[in-house]
This record gives structure tokens, C-alpha cells and sequence, in this order.
């Protein structure tokens, strides 16, 4: 009995872990930047509420262009992205590419985006790779050309990195949706009844798609209309979009910045609710249009052409990724490689041996946090899911918006507001606020990876594994962790890529005072030496690369005998 | 042995009746419940072993002799449920399926012991160390049957237990089962919409009826 006790008193309060880790450094973050944007901050000396923190970012200059980066970047972008999943999916569900596509998904989304990023820029600026290779027999030069990239004043750059990115997180997130809708018996149905796929796809899967798309693409606005180091890689400089100034005002020496800097986290928070808000907008206005248009009998809406499209765009994207992490390696071995060759030859491996020492210590400290920030997420999750199959359903709606609430609150602001109550309360920044950061960010993706096999679990184990005497703890120790092994160890290998991946957090709430492989890069990324910065970018991609590894082998080595297990995953 | 008692037993769904039963059940008798599916067999067994979904409202009283069992958490009422799939833990082997429920008394060379004589009474005792999904559907099922019997239970309840094997097994297992539950002496319940099990069964048989 005293076990049974534990046991509800345990899983019932983790979900309440859960949410509170979730919710409030994004609240008090939010708060903590409200009060200094009003003048409030007694230690930094303002004691009296008052509006000169907004005049003085009224008159920054560039505001308004800053504002428009960061609108059209994110919301363009995040329309590209929808629209390419959209077409592709549309063209190609029930084709033989859309099962090859499958299995370069969680790989191409842990990624982190500064090495993405970072690998774009190698790839596609004047001197970059694809340069090299179409010079000097196509282009005729000798010389690099003189264009702007990364850091065009249109952003354009900006754009297509963010949306090289948010093709495969928006396509994964759909692959569930997909199943979720019953994709392939609408699809059947309609083609049966003479719509080629593309028509029937917009018109019959798509109604029950997008509500369950909704929350991702939300999360996908939010991002891209605030991050900060995709932007500083591959974005304008003069101005920045607002995120990255808002970035460089909390850095300025000048500590009464902070009032301003203040004021411009939330000015970022009402463009990216305002991005939000003109998309939810269009939604209305489409649904409005379509409906129609969805029950005209009309068989055809060029679905060659589009199906052309969505094929060389994704390509396009894929290509452009790959690419660019393929540059990276070679920036990585490159000694001398003067303008139009190809290759960097003789390759040598100087450039990692005179790295090594520097290496040590970021990479000791991005597993620390990424470690500390999945196993802290990884119990949170596995208590939440577990407390619902104690409750004998699955999340509220309400539960869900928490969930997506770190991703759809702009970082930066929230992030921002937590620097400053750590000024205020004499909080030390260190290892532990960053791995708490880290982890409100792990959470959801360990989460959304997680819930599905977790669910599915036939619930007739636990209630055989109870009928023979086992104690709740023993039916969630002995029966349904070894048999989610391998869907648990994914989904921490996903939270472990997200960690890496993290720069803001680990720089706001670090103070300098943690250092991964990640900040390393993105401040690496603006000096000149690409080669140093190509091998922080590769660690980048070698540390989550080595968690899947792990995922994937452990398993495997654990149920070699176990035949059962390895075939229902 | 006990004798399993089920009096007034009632559930509801929201104001909807759904099932009535009154009956006890003797050490060693086996009574079968049929009915068409949807009528809320495996809702009468999930009730009785303690898995009644929160869906459903049940009243009156299951009994063990004196022992009232549906206050009881499931881990505690000692009635062993046999499903229509064997449900055999996949990360475990024959020998640690058979190990999981048995109670923890006696030294582990004596539960061994245990072990392997039961193995050896239905001719599997070269497979304790097994991996169950490399089992015949016969050995699952015999393996899962002798699972259930060494974690002592004090009656045996019995969903479909035999739909999901072939026409061929079926009436070997059925027999085997049946004489297992009545040499311990076990009250058994068996719910099946396969009238060919309750013949075989030979007790009492109960029909419910939409209600």
C-alpha cells in the first residue's frame, strides 16, 4: 500500500513540474522584462516608473527597418516553408518518394540551426563553394564576385536559411498529423473518385490537416520572426533584425541600454504576436475562399506544374542542406585554397590538431547542459505521460498550448526578462540557469517525440503485469520502460540535439560563463576564420549525430535476443 | 481453495444499464459467459480484476469467501487473467516471464526449482531461456497459462482466452487449460462468444443479453 502511495504521489506531481517548468520562466521571464521597459530596475538605479525607456528605442535608428526584417523575414519564410511541405506532400503522399523522404527527417532537424546556418553561408557566399565550382569555365572569374551573402539588406539569405530548417521540422510534425487525419483513406476516397493527388489532397485532407498543423507552423512564426543567431550568421547587419539588436543592446557597456533594451524584447514579443495575429488573419480569409472551392467538383488545379514545383524545391532544399554541411567538412581540412579551385588540395588535418586544446572545454560543458537538460526533461515527460495513462486519458487542449508555450513566446524576450530578475535578485548565472533553460526548450520536443509510442502501448501489458501481482512502480519500472527503451531513447536523442543546438539560453543565462560548441560557433561565424569555424559547427552536428548513434545501437545491444521488441518499433 | 462470489454485481454507463450478475463460482468449476460482442463481457472481467474504465459505474460486491476484492487494488486480488494474446513480455525471457509473477518467498534457487518443474510438466524445459517471440502460438499460450498458475492466484479469469489460435491447437489448449484450473481447484470465469468453449468447458452457462 505504502508503495501504490508513493507511486500517486510521484506521477501527480510531475505533470506540475512539468507545466511549471514550462510556464513560468516563460510568465516571469516576460515580467522581468515588463518592469525594466517601464523604468524599473532598482538595481541598476531606475526606481520610478516612467516612458523614456520606449522613447529611446523609438529614436534608435533603423527601428522601423529592423521591425520589417524580422516581419518579413519570419513571416515569409514560414509561408515559403508551408507551402513547399504543403505542395510535396500534396504531390507526393501516396508515392514511393515520400516513404524515401521519411528517414532523412529526424536526422536533417537535429541539425542545429547555427550550423545550418553556418554552412549556407560557406556554401553560398562569394568565395563559397558553389562559387568555386561554377568558376572560372561558366562564370569567367577569377576573382570573388562582389554580391552580398550572407547579409543582404533584403534578408534573403536570412530567409532561405530559416527555410532549409523548417521544411523537415515542419514535415516531421506533419507525419503524425498525417496518420492522425486518416490522410490515406481521404486521399483514397477522393482519388477514387477521379481528383488527381495534388487536387485531392488541398481539397479533402488538407481541412483536417491544418488544425493540426496549426500549433507547429505558430511555433515555426515565432521562431523565425525572433531568433537570434540564424539571423546574426546569415542577416543584415545595419540594421539587424530587431531580435539581434535587442541581443547587442543588453551587451552594450553602457548598463542604462538595459531600459531600452527592455522595451525592445517586448517590442519583439508584440511583433511576433502581430506576425501571429495577421496569419491567423489570412487563415480565416483562405478558409473563407476555399470553401467553395472545395466542393466545385472541379477535378484539376495544375497539378503538373505544381508537383514539378514542390519536387525541385524540396530538392532544392535537401541539396542546399546537404551541401552545406558536406562545405563545412571541407573548410574543416582545408590548408591553403585560393579562389576558383574546386577542392581544397593537399587536405590536411593542421586545422583540427591546432583546435583540439580549444575544443576541450565546449564540448566538456555542451554535454554537461545537454545532458543535465534531457535526463531533467526525460523524468518530467515520462512522469507527465505516465500520470495520464493513471488518469486514463490523454492531454487537455489547454495542456497542449503549455507545451508549445517556450516556442511560441519569442525566446528572446522571455530569455531577456530572466537576465534581468537575476540582476535583480543577485542570482548567479552559471551551469545550472543554463541547463534550467536549456531544458524548457528540451521538454517540448522530448514530449512530442515521446507521446505517441507511449500512448499506443497496449494498456493490456500493465494490466496482465498488475493481475500477476506487480505494484504500480514495478509495471512502470519492469514492464513499460524496458519495453519503450528504444522510442524513450530516441526521443532523449532528439531533446540531446535540441540542447546542443541551443544558443540564446546558453549565452543570456551563461553570462559568459558557459561556453559550448554552439556559442563558440555563432560567435566564431562573424571573425574571418572559416576554417576554425567550420570544425565548431561540425562538433555541432557530431554530438547529436553520436546520441542517435547511441539510440539506435543501445537497443539493439540490450534486445539482441529479444525479437519482440526490436520488430513493434 | 475459495469460492469467488459476484453478488448484485451492476454496471452502468452514465444512466445506461449495461450488465447484471449474481452468481458464486466453486473451487474448481468453471463457468463460461456469452454473449455477443458489445455486450460488455470484457467490461464484467476488467471490473472484476480491477481495470474498470472510469467510464463505467459498477455497484454490488466481488468476494473471495470473506474477502471482499473490488476495494482491493488489482495487484492485490490475486486473480489471474488470461487475455487472447499470451502477452508475453517481449524484454524478457521464458524463464524471467514465469519469474515476474511469482511471489517472492523461498530463496531464488528454490523459485528456480519451481520454475523449471513447471516447464517440465508441459514438455518446455529446454526453452527457459527463451526469447518468447521465437515460441509456437501452442508454447505461448501454454507458457503464458503456467505464468499466471505460478503466481497463486485464487481464481482464474478467462477472456476469449482461445480465439486467437488455429482451428487445430485450439481444442488441445482448451482441454489442457481446463484441466490445469480444475487439478488447483481454482474457481475459473470464462467470458467467449464461441459456443464450442463452453461446451468444452462443461459448467454453468451464463447469457447476457443487451441490455
Amino acid at each position: 500500500m505504502k508503495a501504490a502511495l508513493s507511486y500517486r504521489l510521484v506521477i501527480r506531481a510531475l505533470p506540475w513540474l512539468t507545466i511549471g517548468l514550462l510556464s513560468l520562466p516563460v510568465l516571469s521571464g516576460l515580467a522581468g522584462a515588463l518592469a525594466p521597459a517601464f523604468g524599473w530596475l532598482p538595481a541598476l538605479g531606475g526606481e520610478q516608473l516612467s516612458l523614456a525607456p520606449w522613447r529611446e528605442l523609438a529614436r534608435a535608428p533603423g527601428l522601423g527597418e529592423m521591425l520589417r526584417l524580422s516581419l518579413v523575414s519570419g513571416l515569409g519564410s514560414a509561408a515559403i516553408s508551408l507551402a513547399v511541405v504543403l505542395l510535396f506532400l500534396g504531390s507526393f503522399l501516396q508515392s514511393p518518394v515520400y516513404r524515401r523522404l521519411q528517414g532523412w527527417l529526424a536526422p536533417l532537424l537535429a541539425v542545429p540551426h547555427a550550423a545550418a546556418a553556418i554552412g549556407l553561408a560557406f556554401l553560398l557566399a562569394p568565395s563559397g563553394w558553389v562559387m568555386r565550382i561554377l568558376s572560372p569555365w561558366l562564370t569567367s572569374l577569377d576573382y570573388p564576385p562582389d554580391f552580398a551573402f550572407p547579409g543582404d539588406s533584403r534578408g534573403l539569405a536570412l530567409i532561405l536559411g530559416l527555410v532549409i530548417k523548417e521544411v523537415p521540422f515542419l514535415l516531421l510534425m506533419s507525419l503524425a498529423a498525417l496518420v492522425q487525419c486518416r490522410a490515406d483513406a481521404r486521399m483514397t476516397v477522393a482519388r477514387s473518385l477521379g481528383y488527381p493527388p495534388l487536387t485531392a489532397f488541398l481539397k479533402t485532407v488538407m481541412p483536417g490537416l491544418y488544425p493540426l498543423l496549426r500549433l507547429p507552423v505558430y511555433a515555426v512564426i515565432a521562431f523565425a520572426t525572433s531568433n537570434v543567431e540564424v539571423a546574426m550568421i546569415l542577416g543584415p547587419t545595419t540594421p539587424s533584425t530587431l531580435a539581434v539588436a535587442v541581443v547587442g543592446w543588453l551587451h552594450d557597456p553602457d548598463l542604462t541600454t538595459r531600459f531600452m533594451a527592455s522595451a525592445g524584447a517586448l517590442l519583439q514579443l508584440l511583433a511576433t504576436l502581430a506576425a501571429l495575429l495577421g496569419w491567423w488573419l489570412m487563415e480565416r480569409l483562405v478558409v473563407r475562399l476555399s470553401r467553395g472551392w472545395w466542393q466545385d467538383g472541379r477535378r484539376h488545379c495544375g497539378e503538373r506544374g505544381w508537383a514539378l514545383v514542390a519536387r525541385w524545391a524540396m530538392r532544392l532544399v535537401l541539396g542546399l542542406m546537404l551541401l552545406a554541411l558536406a562545405g563545412l567538412a571541407l573548410w574543416s581540412v582545408a590548408g591553403y585554397w585560393p579562389f576558383p579551385q574546386s577542392l581544397p588540395w593537399p587536405p590536411t588535418l593542421a586545422n583540427w590538431q591546432d583546435a583540439a586544446d580549444g575544443l576541450l572545454s565546449p564540448v566538456a560543458q555542451s554535454l554537461a547542459v545537454a545532458l543535465g537538460a534531457t535526463l531533467l526533461s526525460l523524468v518530467l515527460v515520462l512522469g507527465s505521460l505516465e500520470a495520464e495513462t493513471l488518469r486514463r486519458r490523454p492531454l487537455r487542449p489547454g495542456a497542449q498550448l503549455i507545451l508549445y508555450l517556450p516556442l511560441l513566446v519569442p525566446s528572446v524576450a522571455f530569455l531577456f526578462g530572466l537576465v534581468m530578475l537575476q540582476a535583480q535578485l543577485g542570482q548567479q548565472p552559471g551551469l545550472l540557469a543554463v541547463i534550467l533553460g536549456h531544458a524548457v526548450f528540451v521538454l517540448p520536443y522530448l514530449f512530442l517525440s515521446l507521446a505517441e509510442s507511449y500512448r499506443r502501448l497496449d494498456p493490456r501489458w500493465a494490466q496482465q503485469a498488475r493481475s500477476l501481482g506487480a505494484g504500480p512502480w514495478r509495471v512502470f519500472m519492469g514492464v513499460r520502460l524496458p519495453m519503450l527503451l528504444a522510442p524513450i531513447l530516441t526521443a532523449a536523442a532528439v531533446g540531446f540535439a535540441v540542447s546542443i543546438g541551443q544558443y540564446l539560453p546558453t549565452l543570456l543565462l551563461g553570462a559568459g560563463r558557459v561556453e559550448t560548441v554552439t556559442t563558440e560557433a555563432v560567435s566564431l561565424a562573424s571573425g574571418g576564420d572559416r576554417r576554425l569555424t567550420a570544425i565548431h559547427a561540425l562538433l555541432q552536428l557530431a554530438l547529436p549525430a553520436l546520441g542517435f548513434v547511441v539510440a539506435l545501437l543501445l537497443p539493439r545491444l540490450l534486445f539482441r535476443r529479444r525479437r519482440g521488441l526490436l520488430l513493434s518499433h | 481453495m475459495a469460492t469467488l462470489h459476484l453478488d448484485n454485481v451492476q454496471i452502468h454507463q452514465g444512466q445506461q444499464s449495461l450488465l447484471s450478475l449474481d452468481t458464486t463460482i466453486a473451487p474448481g468449476e468453471i463457468v463460461t459467459v456469452m454473449g455477443p460482442s458489445g455486450v460488455g463481457k470484457s467490461t464484467l472481467l476488467a471490473y472484476i480484476a480491477g481495470f474498470l474504465s472510469p467510464a463505467f459505474q459498477a455497484s454490488g460486491q466481488v468476494r473471495l469467501d470473506d474477502t471482499r476484492l473490488d476495494t482491493l487494488p488489482a495487484e492485490q486480488r490475486h486473480l489471474g487473467l488470461l487475455f487472447q494474446d499470451p502477452l508475453l513480455f517481449p524484454h524478457l525471457d521464458v524463464e524471467g516471464n514465469l519469474a515476474f509473477g511469482m511471489r517472492r518467498d523461498g530463496s531464488r534457487a528454490e523459485r528456480r526449482e519451481r520454475i523449471r518443474t513447471a516447464l517440465a510438466s508441459v514438455g518446455l524445459e529446454a526453452f527457459a531461456r527463451r526469447d518468447p517471440d521465437t515460441l509456437s502460438g501452442g508454447q505461448k499460450a501454454r507458457v503464458a497459462l503456467l505464468r499466471v498458475l505460478l503466481s497463486a492466484p485464487q481464481a482464474i479469469l478467462l477472456d476469449e482466452p482461445f480465439s486467437r489460435l488455429d482451428a487445430t491447437l485450439r481444442d488441445e489448449i482448451r482441454q489442457w487449460v481446463f484441466e490445469r484450473v480444475r487439478d488447483h481447484h481454482l474457481p475459473t470465469l470464462m467470458v467467449t462468444h464461441d459456443e464450442a468453449d463452453a461446451r468444452a468447458a462443461g459448467g454453468r452457462i451464463l447469457t447476457l443479453s443487451a441490455a
